[in-house]
């Protein structure tokens, strides 16, 4: 088992409920996961933790084991050894995940530059190579653009591409293609399930979409006010909803794709 | 304003670029030793030998003046350097990391800042004594605040930013994310800031040493003359007009530089 959460509770100050509450579940290696429910249930608070974040000012109780370590045991400099190399997050606004002073292709290669002692051309070239491998045309010529001048979706594949280039066992992906076209989204998730594929790499797939969820994922949890409602296959979820409020989820699709 | 011409940054650039050249020059070469008295006859009116005439003392003014800039520009770099460095030192830790002690540094800067500058300066230099290095040290005290609000405010933006959030999870440190992620992000306002930060340096530069505070006679400095060109306001009106002039003119190209600086980032 790659990943377990056991009873993972967070409590921001002040807050009348936590954000999230009691949630448990596990995934195992190369797994990929689907996390939904609508904005301010707790996914996105969920995957900060999983992605060793310590968030400022939350109290945080249970358990995140991630291959066997207890992860809100770790002390923040421990939790940065662990960042970026055993996972990796991915945003919703590529736009805004990169640094706008900096060349893309010096922000892909950031995490080796942080966990490997790796010379700066090895870098380069392993950035160019994470480059490709995310689809991305003429990675040379783009590794030297700024975040400007590249569209939505060549940014978002960028930022897969710094998550994979230290090849983490877990990518944290939160609502990746929400910000795109549809038609960009659906490259992207191909592109995210063959990385995912190629590297038998785990990923928590979080998004307020069911249809994206149940064309990538195949299990699922379903997340309302901070704890986890429902969890199963996919398939089984869309057939025989056993939570009302996957019903509703299910039922907010628009109608030709219901079935 | 898209690709229009940006006239202050023209005009502003050319004009800092000319008066930062004579500066230099005078400070390699000069007509006539700025120091040397009876270079010419006393209150010489401008001509093809003293092109601005010369003062009570027979010294040329045109060599004063190029001279009285060089030494006007260097106490400006000086000040804005220990402003800057010290300002953006203190900006960065406490925009970033925030909490008490950045509630206690903000106020001293309040604190700073209410005072008339002109008065804390008096303040240093009366007890440090007077001189070049002195004033240097004080007006840099008196710089840090303004580059430090600066800062601050601009590192605090930026931690709040996704891509800030996205390094911290990629596991850079606190200290790489301010050098590499959220400095070269504050080069766009500390670029105008510096500018106008030497425009209140050469201008703060003149108001002490034409209190007699700054650099010390027999050496030429911009404020100093101008203090000792009122005696002859009427004998020898070029003598004031000159350092005036000089003084008006370095501060006009680094107000323009800096607006066309602001108008450019803004664009």
């Amino acid at each position: 088992m790659l990943l377990e959460v056991n009873d993972l509770t967070v409590r921001f100050p002040g807050a009348s409920r936590p954000a999230v509450e009691g949630a448990a579940f596990s995934l195992e290696r190369g797994e990929i996961l689907g996390l939904v429910g609508e904005s301010g249930s707790g996914k996105s608070v969920t995957a900060l933790c999983l992605g060793g974040l310590l968030l400022p000012g939350a109290k945080v109780s249970g358990s995140i084991r991630l291959e066997g370590r207890e992860l809100l045991q770790c002390t923040e400099k421990e939790l940065r050894a662990l960042r970026g190399r055993e996972t990796a997050l991915v945003f919703q606004e590529p736009m805004a995940s990169f640094n706008p002073v900096l060349p893309v292709g010096k922000q892909v290669e950031e995490a080796l530059r942080v966990h490997t002692r790796l010379s700066s051309r090895e870098r380069r070239e392993r950035a160019l190579a994470a480059m490709s491998a995310a689809e991305l045309p003429e990675p040379e010529t783009l590794y030297r653009r700024y975040p400007h001048e590249l569209s939505g979706g060549q940014l978002q594949r960028a930022m897969l591409a710094a998550a994979v280039i230290s090849e983490p066992k877990l990518l944290l992906s939160d609502e990746i293609t929400t910000a795109l076209d549809a038609t960009v989204q659906v490259q992207i998730l191909d592109l995210l399930a063959r990385l995912a594929r190629e590297r038998n790499m785990a990923v928590l797939f979080i998004s307020h979409d069911l249809r994206l969820v149940r064309k990538l994922c195949p299990r699922a949890l379903v997340m309302k006010d901070g704890r986890i409602v429902e969890e199963g296959p996919v398939e089984d979820l869309f057939r025989a909803p056993r939570e009302d409020y996957t019903r509703r989820l299910i039922a907010a699709i628009p109608t030709r794709e219901r079935r | 304003m898209g690709k229009r011409t940006n006239l202050f940054l023209l005009l502003g650039g050319g004009l800092t670029a000319l008066m930062v050249g004579l500066a230099l020059l005078g400070t390699f070469w000069t007509p006539y030793s700025p120091t040397a008295m009876g270079a010419g006859e006393k209150f010489a009116p401008p001509s093809l030998a003293h092109l601005l005439g010369t003062d009570n003392f027979g010294r040329d003014v045109f060599s004063r003046v190029l001279q009285g800039m060089g030494a006007s520009l260097l106490i400006a770099a000086c000040v804005v350097a220990i402003g800057c460095l010290a300002g953006t030192l203190v900006g960065c830790l406490c925009g970033y990391f925030g909490g008490p002690a950045d509630y206690l540094l903000t106020r001293l800067c309040d604190a700073v800042t209410a005072f008339p500058s002109v008065l804390l300066a008096l303040v240093i230099v009366s007890l440090a004594g007077r001189g070049t290095a002195q004033i240097v040290v004080a007006l840099g005290i008196l710089f840090i605040p303004s580059f430090a609000r600066l800062v601050r405010g601009e590192t605090a933006r930026h931690r709040q930013a996704n891509y800030i959030q996205s390094a911290r999870l990629m596991g850079v440190s606190h200290g790489r994310i301010l050098t590499a992620h959220i400095l070269p992000n504050l080069w766009g306002v500390l670029g105008p800031g510096v500018v106008i930060g030497f425009n209140n340096a050469v201008l703060s530069e003149a108001s002490m040493s034409f209190l007699g505070l700054g650099v010390q006679p027999p050496f030429p400095s911009l404020g100093s003359m101008l203090s000792d060109s009122q005696t002859y306001l009427q004998r020898a009106p070029w003598y004031a007009l000159s350092a005036g002039m000089a003084i008006a003119l370095l501060i006009l190209g680094f107000s323009l530089l800096a607006e066309g600086l602001q108008r450019r980032r803004r664009a």
